[in-house]
């Protein structure tokens, strides 16, 4: 029943984020809210459904996007994999962690989708790609980091109670 | 008393009253500043009562404000659109408004609100009263998503209406819009009108797309580049129209398989 909450959430996150974050532009940049959704429940520590999140986030990122869908499906699986093995390892200091994952998430999705557009023929400068998308994107990602991380502890405390009182 | 009327003591007299006068006056503000402090904490709590229904009545009004600019924004929009679809008699549109954008940054679409259960088809071209917007890129039932002219992926044949020759046009990761393919001998100026050819069968002809701001003409290059801007606001779209009756021509059947 926990897992329930995923589809709200994942279908709020991808509403949210074609409706309004994309329209907020900081040069060519814009947020990824899924991504950092996703990355701050991966690092929740009780959470055991961060992979299905992963998925599904991207199936669905996936679907309403131009890009391939196995572009942000695994974008986001590697943001998962980022969140286990900081989670482990800064446990004490959850902020970093959290900014780091974000950080070479973004990083790594905007990468892939660099790498396939281009080998799909799309001709982008790679300066401008850096400067105008990557760069302002990842401002964007980390000013998101803070209160999006906030949010999804108090979700993760609200699905998980038991786990927390033990 | 001889003297008071002889006007021997009237000076006298100025000062005394001078002097009384202040003295009231001296009182009387002191007694109306202590009234006031006396009975303004149940004044104030009126007041308070009274400002607080008025900003919330202010504030009421201000949203209503707002809802009526945004109709009549909508209004102005749809009779703009309306113009347009009648000055163009040959095409039969559709309107959709815009639902959202594309979640990757790398790429320039739209979602529209009209889908396949409105006779949308992936191909058909989408304009605004301004001019053109891009093209159907994917449909389902109740959605579309459709592909600006200023996706890096986009190429539309054009040409040049003062020119008379052709190009093309592409798009960029910045929204940027250029014109490539144009040969060196063309005169190019800032200000040429930049419409669609109809040549490839993607788009229909003469469909205004923007105008020539710069060109790049370069002695080693085979053809000349120019900028254009675009007459759409890409930013601002709210309502498009779909032109429903054009069929766009499929080429893969032509094309050789390796």
């Amino acid at each position: 029943m926990r897992n329930l909450i995923a589809a709200p959430v994942i279908l709020l996150a991808v509403i949210l984020q074609s409706a309004m974050i994309s329209r907020i532009y900081l040069l060519s940049g814009i947020a990824d809210l899924p991504l950092v959704m996703l990355a701050a429940w991966a690092m929740q520590e009780d959470v055991d459904s961060s992979w299905h999140w992963a998925i599904a986030m991207g199936l669905m990122v996936g679907f309403v996007s131009g890009l391939p869908w196995y572009v942000p499906v695994m974008g986001y699986i590697v943001v998962v994999a980022l969140a286990q093995v900081l989670q482990k390892r800064v446990w004490q200091a959850p902020l970093l962690a959290m900014f780091t994952i974000t950080f070479l998430g973004t990083i790594f999705i905007n990468l892939l989708s660099f790498i396939v557009l281009r080998i799909g023929g799309t001709i982008m400068p790679v300066e401008d790609v850096l400067g105008l998308l990557i760069l302002p994107g990842l401002l964007l990602n980390m000013l998101l980091a803070i209160p999006v991380y906030a949010v999804m502890r108090d979700l993760a405390r609200w699905v998980y109670p038991t786990l927390e009182v033990e | 008393m001889a003297l008071a009327l002889g006007g021997y003591f009237s000076s006298a007299s100025n000062v005394f009253t001078g002097s009384l006068v202040n003295l009231q006056a001296w009182f009387s503000t002191r007694f109306v500043a202590v009234q006031d402090f006396l009975t303004a904490p149940r004044d104030m709590a009126a007041l308070q009562q009274r400002n607080t229904e008025l900003e919330a009545e202010v504030a009421d009004l201000q949203a209503q404000v707002i809802q009526l600019q945004q109709e009549v924004g909508e209004t102005q929009i749809l009779a703009a659109l309306v113009d347009f679809s009648r000055a163009n008699p040959e095409n039969t549109y559709r309107a959709a408004a815009v639902i959202g954008r594309d979640p990757s940054p790398f790429l320039h679409y739209v979602i529209i609100n009209r889908g396949s259960n409105d006779g949308i088809l992936r191909g058909m071209p989408v304009v605004t009263d301004q001019g053109l917007v891009g093209r159907i890129d994917a449909v389902i039932a109740d959605a579309a998503r459709v592909q600006l002219i200023t996706d890096p992926a986009s190429l539309v044949n054009v040409r040049l209406q003062n020119a008379e020759v052709e190009a093309t046009l592409g798009g960029s990761v910045t929204g940027d819009v250029t014109l490539d393919q144009i040969p060196q001998d063309t005169v190019l100026q800032q200000g040429d009108l930049v419409l669609t050819s109809g040549l490839g069968g993607g788009y229909p002809p003469d469909l205004i797309i923007g105008q020539v701001v710069n060109v790049r003409a370069r002695d080693f290059d085979l053809f000349q580049q120019a900028t254009v801007q675009p007459v759409v606001d890409f930013n601002q779209l709210q309502i498009v129209l779909i032109i429903v009756n054009f069929k766009p021509v499929d080429f893969s059947p032509l094309v050789p398989v390796p």
